[in-house]
């Protein structure tokens, strides 16, 4: 696959590492005992610890360093036995404490990895440095009022994991899939909700750009993008300011950059000189995190199957190929649905190419376009499963059974009752595809002619004429066999 | 002024000699009469009359009902305000009550006010508060004498009998020394044993609640009901807690004193030299076996801990920032000059020393030359310990260098305030039990203080040795 993109002078390859920032699922924040529910009014959901009232200390909820251990081993990484608290020293308005309490010189989880997959069947592993627990700050409010910021502490203290990548990534689209990957993995593991509107997931991104085969060029960080839409719009925006910076002649700057969500451009915020030096040292208000191996043993054992494993499973029972079993894994809903559909009926395992078909198109396309969402489909696996033991057994053809599911989709009908219903049964009488083949070739003499002094073409005109007659339900291959028949007869 | 003991008073209480109204009222009118010590930051007579009113309603029995204890205004307090001594908490009300106060209150204490003390506890002689000079109440009229620091304010009111105990906090000696200057029996338990909830934090590693009181007894009764497990605090013990008062025995037959040869340093009056000397003569007559005892890390204490501690206060009282709570600077037009002008105007010059000081430790380029090798100074200076309590059952040390010097005269000089720790930071920074009892005087009449340091979580032998010396003197 090439890579690289084209400057004004030369190829150039991006470099990309990403730092995910995946909120815990967890009812109750890192150190305190305070809701993490979304959406809740301003300041509802703020302990003593969360606001940071003198002599107030932090308690390390067990649930959360659990749930980082889970996804550690989900990303295939080593878990630390022994890990430490750091404070992060740095003043905003947001950060109750003046202080973030993260991980630094020792994270809960270290090296690790993820496999990410191309629509050409090939694969690519993104190395992981590591993964740290830390607590968000809240949200400054500078929309209130004209003069004023408010400040909002209700996300203040939640858990956080920082998940942090090698430069493996080489272009947009595979960063894309990688944060695609890492939510896939984490909800699979129900230790992230993966929803990114609500800011569960969020990225840092650490691009630059080189020529091919030169040592790593001088990066920015692109911070805090929260959709996969932004993240390849802001890559490919810096990618190119970069090359035309480098390309005239210029140097990049090590700068922290923010990216214009509604002009698509980034821009500066501070430069290296302007960098934070933020303090960290050993939290002393905590002790080391000590996790022994029977704790992790006992949490590694509790891990559901995680999409990779689902995937091989996938390709070695139902003969599917890589792609299609990464589509089908990607997420959870998703191979859910296939599992019961494919398991709703012992032939369809048969078909499983078609199940997959009709779930990452058919009923893909009618959800997307009715901005439904597959875990309240309209249409059950069960039913799926139906309509496709229909087409599996010639009952009705393929054309028809997708007006079949549209109706399916929204009377709430089974394929069963909806083509007793309507009486779509492909015609499988050969006496009566005759008489309608019959029928076309009296009254189209003249085409007969034509076909006959040669134009094959013509045979689509007289398979139409004949599927109109049957109202589209005649069986296409003994419709065309007879025909072909009845035809070369009259010569 | 004879002062009645706490073990005394609860027996005349009990027999109904005298009743809580009658108590109290009569440290009421100490208070009263001493205001010019400047020992409280906040009394309210009214508060207190509430708190007898309910009492007497209440029939339960309680361990300390109607003690009148004084609390150190570092720990925060429901019915009071708690202003740490500073300017930036000038009107702070908590909604909270500290772990220990709680427990206090649990067993039926009042509360007479909250003390003075350093602000932050950031200083030795109750000079650097913002509410002005504690004066220690042994002073002469034409001179007044430092309390000591930081908890001056809680050793004051004991000495003046302006309360039956009174809480502190020991961070480098906060307890000690004051105990020491001020003629009272202090003691700094284990880091771990009182739980740090509730209290406004210097730094976390090293600060720890103890107690002020008349005696070792005293001392011994009020610990057991301020020491305790704690969840909400993950530097909390899970130890058991022996009962002290009961199990307190002044024979000492057959134990090993360590006597560290680096505590005897240049330049200590020589009446310091003598008490120690008297203390270890005592000890020896009561059969206990004499060990001279090195710990070689000694000199370097004192450094160690004015890196750590100023590290971990410039991170904790970063949250002093005019956001949430407490003082804010009206002079604004920014978010960085919110923080500029409310911490330039809100702190006072030691803290603000010492967040500098903690701010360039930690900072990049100086963190491996200053707090990383601190850390492992320290922890040179706990094994130098271990290995000495191999050899014997308690220390003893004086308290610190000198008496209670005039209130004005190190004001200017940091360091030689800082030297004032210097017996007492070891132990601190080794999270040792270590207690100061009044022993001797110098030649103005003032009183000296002995320091016994025990091995992690043994008060008791703390107590046992602190009991017995005490007996021998009186």
């Amino acid at each position: 696959m090439n890579n690289l993109i084209k400057g004004e002078k030369h190829d150039w390859e991006m470099v990309i590492g990403l730092e995910i920032h995946a909120q815990v699922k967890s009812n109750s924040k890192l150190f305190s005992s305070s809701s993490t529910k979304f959406g809740s009014s301003p300041n509802s959901q703020v302990s003593l610890v969360d606001a940071a009232m003198p002599g107030m200390l932090p308690v390390i909820n067990k649930y959360c360093v659990e749930q980082a251990v889970k996804t550690g081993v989900g990303l295939n990484a080593k878990i630390n036995n022994y890990s430490v608290f750091d404070r992060k020293n740095y003043f905003y308005a947001d950060l109750p404490q003046g202080y973030q309490i993260s991980q630094y010189k020792y994270p809960i989880v270290g090296e690790g990895k993820v496999t990410i997959d191309f629509k050409d069947g090939t694969s690519k592993d993104i190395r992981i440095v590591r993964l740290h627990l830390e607590q968000d700050a809240g949200k400054s409010l500078h929309d209130q009022n004209p003069s004023k910021t408010y400040v909002d502490l209700n996300r203040s203290g939640v858990a956080l994991m920082e998940i942090v990548s090698e430069p493996d990534i080489r272009t947009p689209d595979e960063a894309g899939m990688y944060i695609s990957k890492i939510r896939s993995i984490l909800m699979y593991l129900d230790t992230c909700d993966g929803n990114m509107q609500e800011g569960s997931l969020r990225a840092d991104v650490n691009i630059s750009v080189r020529k091919p085969g030169d040592e790593y060029g001088t990066r920015c960080e692109i911070k805090n993008l929260n959709s996969i839409k932004f993240i390849k719009q802001a890559i490919n925006y810096e990618a190119k300011r970069q090359i035309e910076i480098l390309e005239s002649g210029g140097s990049i700057e090590q700068n922290t950059m923010l990216f214009n969500t509604s002009t698509g451009k980034t821009r500066p915020m501070r430069n290296k000189e302007e960098a934070h030096d933020y303090r960290y040292f050993p939290d002393p208000d905590l002790l080391p995190l000590e996790i022994s191996k029977v704790e992790i043993g006992k949490i590694k054992s509790s891990i559901p199957e995680l999409p990779d494993e689902l995937k091989n499973k996938f390709i070695e029972t139902y003969k599917l190929s890589n792609y299609d079993a990464s589509v089908l894994t990607a997420e959870k809903k998703t191979s859910d649905y296939f599992n019961e559909t494919i398991n709703s009926d012992p032939e369809l395992k048969n078909y499983a190419k078609i199940v997959v078909n009709w779930i990452t198109s058919e009923l893909f396309s009618l959800l997307n376009k009715n901005n439904q969402d597959l875990n309240n489909s309209p249409v059950s696996p069960e039913n799926l499963g139906q309509l496709i033991k229909l087409i599996s057994t010639n009952e009705i053809s393929g054309k028809i059974a997708k007006d079949v599911l549209e109706d399916m989709f929204s009377s709430g009908k089974t394929a069963r009752q909806i083509v007793d219903e309507k009486g779509l049964q492909q015609v499988t009488d050969q006496g009566e595809i005759a008489k309608v083949i019959d029928e076309v070739i009296a009254e189209n003499p003249k085409m007969v002619e034509q076909y006959l002094a040669g134009k094959d073409k013509l045979l689509g005109f007289f398979v139409g004429q004949a599927m109109k007659l049957t109202k589209g339900k005649a069986n296409p291959k003994m419709l065309n066999d007879i025909l072909k028949q009845k035809l070369n007869k009259k010569n | 002024m004879s002062k009645s003991s706490l073990k005394q008073t609860l027996k005349d209480l009990d027999i109904k000699k005298i009743s809580i109204r009658e108590l109290n009222q009569d440290y009421l009118k100490r208070i009263k009469e001493n205001e010019n010590l400047n020992v409280f930051i906040h009394f309210s007579e009214e508060n207190v009359l509430k708190q007898i009113d309910n009492l007497e309603k209440d029939n339960s029995a309680k361990k300390l009902k109607g003690i009148p204890i004084a609390i150190k205004d570092l720990f925060c307090t429901k019915s009071m305000p708690t202003t740490a001594a500073s300017k930036i908490l000038e009107n702070f009300n908590p909604t909270y009550e500290s772990f220990v106060t709680q427990k206090l209150l649990d067993e039926g204490s009042i509360f007479v006010g909250k003390t003075n003390l350093d602000e932050f506890a950031m200083g030795s002689a109750t000079n650097t508060s913002f509410f002005g000079n504690t004066i220690n109440p042994l002073s002469q009229e034409n001179e007044p004498l430092a309390p000591g620091g930081s908890s001056g304010g809680s050793a004051a009111a004991v000495a003046a009998d302006l309360c039956l105990g009174a809480t502190g906090t020991d961070t480098g000696g906060s307890i000690r020394q004051p105990a020491s200057f001020c003629g009272v029996v202090g003691i700094k338990p284990t880091y771990g044993l009182c739980s740090r909830w509730g209290i406004a934090a210097f730094a976390s590693s090293l600060d720890q609640a103890g107690i002020f009181s008349h005696n070792v007894e005293d001392a011994s009764i009020l610990l057991q009901s301020i020491a305790g497990f704690d969840q909400r605090d993950s530097t909390s013990a899970k130890v058991d807690i022996p009962n002290y008062f009961e199990n307190l025995d002044d024979d000492l037959n057959g134990k090993t004193v360590g006597i560290p040869k680096e505590y005897s340093i240049d330049g200590i009056p020589i009446e310091i030299s003598q008490i120690w000397e008297d203390a270890i003569k005592v000890l020896e007559k009561k059969g206990v076996k004499i060990k001279n005892i090195s710990l070689p890390h000694t000199k370097y204490a004192l450094p160690t801990y004015y890196i750590i501690a100023p590290a971990e206060a410039s991170s904790n009282l970063a949250r002093y920032d005019g956001v949430k709570y407490g003082f804010r600077s009206d002079e604004i037009d920014s978010l960085d000059e919110m923080y500029e002008n409310t911490r330039a105007q809100g702190f006072g010059r030691e803290v603000k020393r010492r967040i500098l000081i903690g701010t360039y430790v930690l900072s990049a380029g100086y963190y491996d030359a200053y707090y990383l090798k601190a850390q492992k100074v320290r922890k040179l200076i706990a094994d130098d310990f271990n290995k000495a309590f191999k050899e014997c059952d308690f220390i003893v040390t004086p308290t610190a260098p000198s008496a209670a010097f005039p209130l004005n005269e190190k004001q200017n000089d940091p360091i030689k305030m800082y030297l004032n720790d210097v017996f007492t930071v070891p132990a601190s920074l080794a999270g040792l039990p270590g207690i100061s009892i009044p022993f001797g005087k110098d030649k103005n009449n003032l009183p000296l203080g002995i320091q016994i340091l025990g091995k992690h979580f043994d008060e008791q032998q703390v107590f046992n040795a602190a009991v017995s010396l005490e007996r021998s003197y009186e």
